[in-house]
């Protein structure tokens, strides 16, 4: 199978999610003794019949990460160059019917924040849009990379989904990797809540990793925004997405981010909540599935989350992030896309990660790499 | 009699190779190398900043006994490895390298394809190149053909700490190879890497099983230990192990009658 949509069209997600509730304390004993976990048995870890077991998973999972990734933990930072959008998202700040005022950096402004972010010591950033094509198009994100590729050897980017095409030429500027969320995978959930504008599209969405597959990028990242269904189905079918991606673009490397819905200038609130409980066994079932895979934890989390999570399997974070387009040196006063949760500054970040026994790495890529 | 390994123009009076990922910090790696007595140590060209003269890891490496050997990973092919080669020799003023080609990102699996054709044209370049491969004995006789001054096989997978898994080939690769064989990835005990010498290894290198451990510092004394035990094992030559009982009622014996 070439593109994910056919193995996603096999899956039926209220048999699904019937088959994860189902599950038994007996099937999460029999897989905890397993070596190898497989998609099933991801299914059963995810399940609430795993939840009394957390804390075997969490030693397990604290375990795994060690021996694969050490003593140490990756740091980056968002920085927002945009928050024009052409989609009507009802959960996001950004929106393109909120009332709010929209910037896209220039050059300068481009610079002038770079050299606040660069002056925090960071060397892996992560550049963020919203989705707007005629703004924030291919070319502006090529000039984006072009301009600020000399000062970090690792360039990430969170913006609309693209073609191939236009990711072959931003791999050339020397791109590293791409995130982009599912949202949701529940069809019509995800009509719901994208109901204008081409992020609709729900199947384009779901193919742009395949695209970045075909393109030769480096990284992908996935996820799905926890809140708007129910966490435990939608985490299924991202491991499902994961495992086909892995299997057919098999030089890619691949990082699972658990955005939770955070307050905005929007009004949804989240129909299914996920508890902090909930994140750590998610956390702890990833890593058991995957002793390799990137675990990635934004500031959206509360500090004491934080500070905890680096124990449980998260192998990369960010610190003192700033949601608004120019938010670190341009404008610091202007909207955020949502609050962050934990405010504490890279330098307070550093401490905590120092304090429990790991090294911070800033740098973890040659950017000629890229190139 | 000295024991001493040499690899292209250097000597070693010790036979374990270290790496610097995975530590807690740059001075908890600086003292379980220097107690280890390594005398070769890898870095990674993407972990390190060569623009930076006080970056961290770099700064702690500098002890007159220690060579560092800088090396690929994270490329994908061929052309990125003699690239990155190239700007490490050029940084850290080595013509040393340690090839790693692993497109593979989550097994770290070398490529053996576009190893052999990196490894022959850093040759060319003047390079003392070290590949990280398989434990395959052509791809070793191959490397060899083309002028690369050890090879290193790996005993399982990178950092899985598993041993020498791959013991049959590595057996062939010692009895065939005209250049020094380092056990390369998967030695997670000291009791593996006196294995490997016992084996008839030339060295071997050690990175996860130090660094991760409860007490670095005396894993890494445990390491020196465990390769100077194993070699001296191999020097005196290991008494034969036996697969049968001796038969107590022979069948041959009316032969002397």
């Amino acid at each position: 199978m070439h593109n994910f949509k056919a193995v996603f069209d096999l899956y039926d997600w209220d048999t699904l999610e019937k088959e994860i509730y189902d599950c038994s304390a007996q099937e999460v004993q029999g897989v905890l003794f397993k070596d190898k976990i497989t998609l099933d048995d991801f299914k059963v870890l995810i399940s609430p019949a795993a939840k009394p077991f957390i804390e075997q998973m969490a030693q397990r999972s604290h375990a795994l990460t060690k021996k694969r990734f050490g003593n140490t933990i990756q740091m980056y930072i968002p920085m927002y160059l945009s928050n024009e959008c052409a989609n009507i998202c009802t959960y996001c700040g950004f929106s393109m019917t909120n009332k709010i005022k929209r910037k896209t950096l220039s050059d300068k402004e481009i610079l002038q924040e770079v050299a606040h972010i660069k002056s925090l010591g960071y060397n892996h950033i992560l550049l963020v849009t919203g989705e707007a094509n005629r703004t924030v198009g291919v070319s502006y994100l090529k000039n984006a990379i072009r301009l600020i590729r000399e000062h970090f050897s690792n360039i990430s980017i969170e913006v609309q989904p693209l073609d191939q095409e236009e990711y072959e030429i931003l791999i050339k500027e020397g791109l590293y990797a791409v995130l982009v969320y599912q949202e949701t995978y529940h069809k019509a959930t995800y009509k719901t809540h994208h109901p204008k504008g081409k992020k609709s599209n729900f199947d384009y969405r779901l193919e742009t990793p395949d695209r970045l597959g075909k393109a030769g990028i480096h990284k992908i990242g996935l996820g799905a925004l926890f809140g708007l269904e129910d966490w435990r189905v939608d985490s299924f079918y991202t491991a499902l997405h994961l495992k086909y991606l892995q299997k057919t673009y098999w030089k890619t490397k691949y990082s699972i981010s658990f955005p939770r819905l955070r307050p905005h200038q929007g009004e949804v609130e989240p129909k299914v909540e996920m508890t902090d409980a909930d994140l750590v066994q998610l956390i702890c079932a990833y890593r058991l599935l995957d002793e390799d895979l990137e675990l990635s934890m934004s500031t959206r989390e509360s500090e004491i989350f934080r500070n905890n999570c680096i124990n449980l399997g998260i192998t990369s974070i960010s610190a003192e992030s700033k949601t608004n387009p120019g938010g670190y040196a341009v404008a610091p006063e202007s909207l955020e896309q949502f609050e962050i949760s934990d405010e504490r500054n890279t330098e307070a970040i550093k401490q905590m990660i120092q304090s429990q026994g790991y090294q911070v790495i800033w740098k973890d890529w040659e950017r000629n790499y890229s190139e | 009699m000295t024991d001493v390994l040499k690899i292209a123009d250097k000597t070693f009076n010790s036979r374990l190779f270290t790496g610097t990922g995975k530590f807690k910090s740059s001075e908890q790696m600086r003292e379980a190398i220097s107690a280890s007595k390594s005398e070769l140590v890898t870095v990674a060209l993407k972990r390190v900043d060569l623009n930076n003269d006080a970056d961290d890891m770099l700064v702690h490496l500098k002890e007159n006994h220690i060579n560092l050997l800088p090396n690929t990973s994270g490329v994908r092919t061929a052309k990125e490895a003699i690239f990155a080669a190239e700007l490490a020799g050029e940084a850290l003023e080595t013509h040393w390298v340690k090839l790693e080609i692993h497109p593979d990102p989550r097994y770290l699996l070398p490529d053996p394809i576009e190893t052999l054709k990196a490894a022959e044209a850093l040759v060319k370049l003047g390079f003392v190149v070290m590949p990280y491969i398989h434990a395959d004995p052509v791809l070793c006789k191959r490397l060899e053909d083309v002028g690369v001054q050890c090879v290193m096989p790996l005993g399982a997978p990178i950092g899985s700490n598993k041993g020498l898994k791959t013991v049959d080939f590595l057996e062939i690769i010692i009895e065939q190879s005209n250049v020094p064989v380092i056990v390369d990835a998967g030695i997670g005990a000291p009791s593996h890497a006196a294995y490997a010498m016992e084996l008839g290894a030339d060295a071997v290198l050690v990175n996860t099983a130090i660094a991760v451990s409860q007490h670095p510092v005396a894993m890494g004394i445990a390491f020196k230990m465990a390769v100077e035990s194993g070699r001296m094992a191999f020097n005196a030559k290991l008494a034969p192990v036996k697969q049968r009982a001796e038969a107590s009622s022979p069948l041959t014996s009316f032969l002397d009658a």
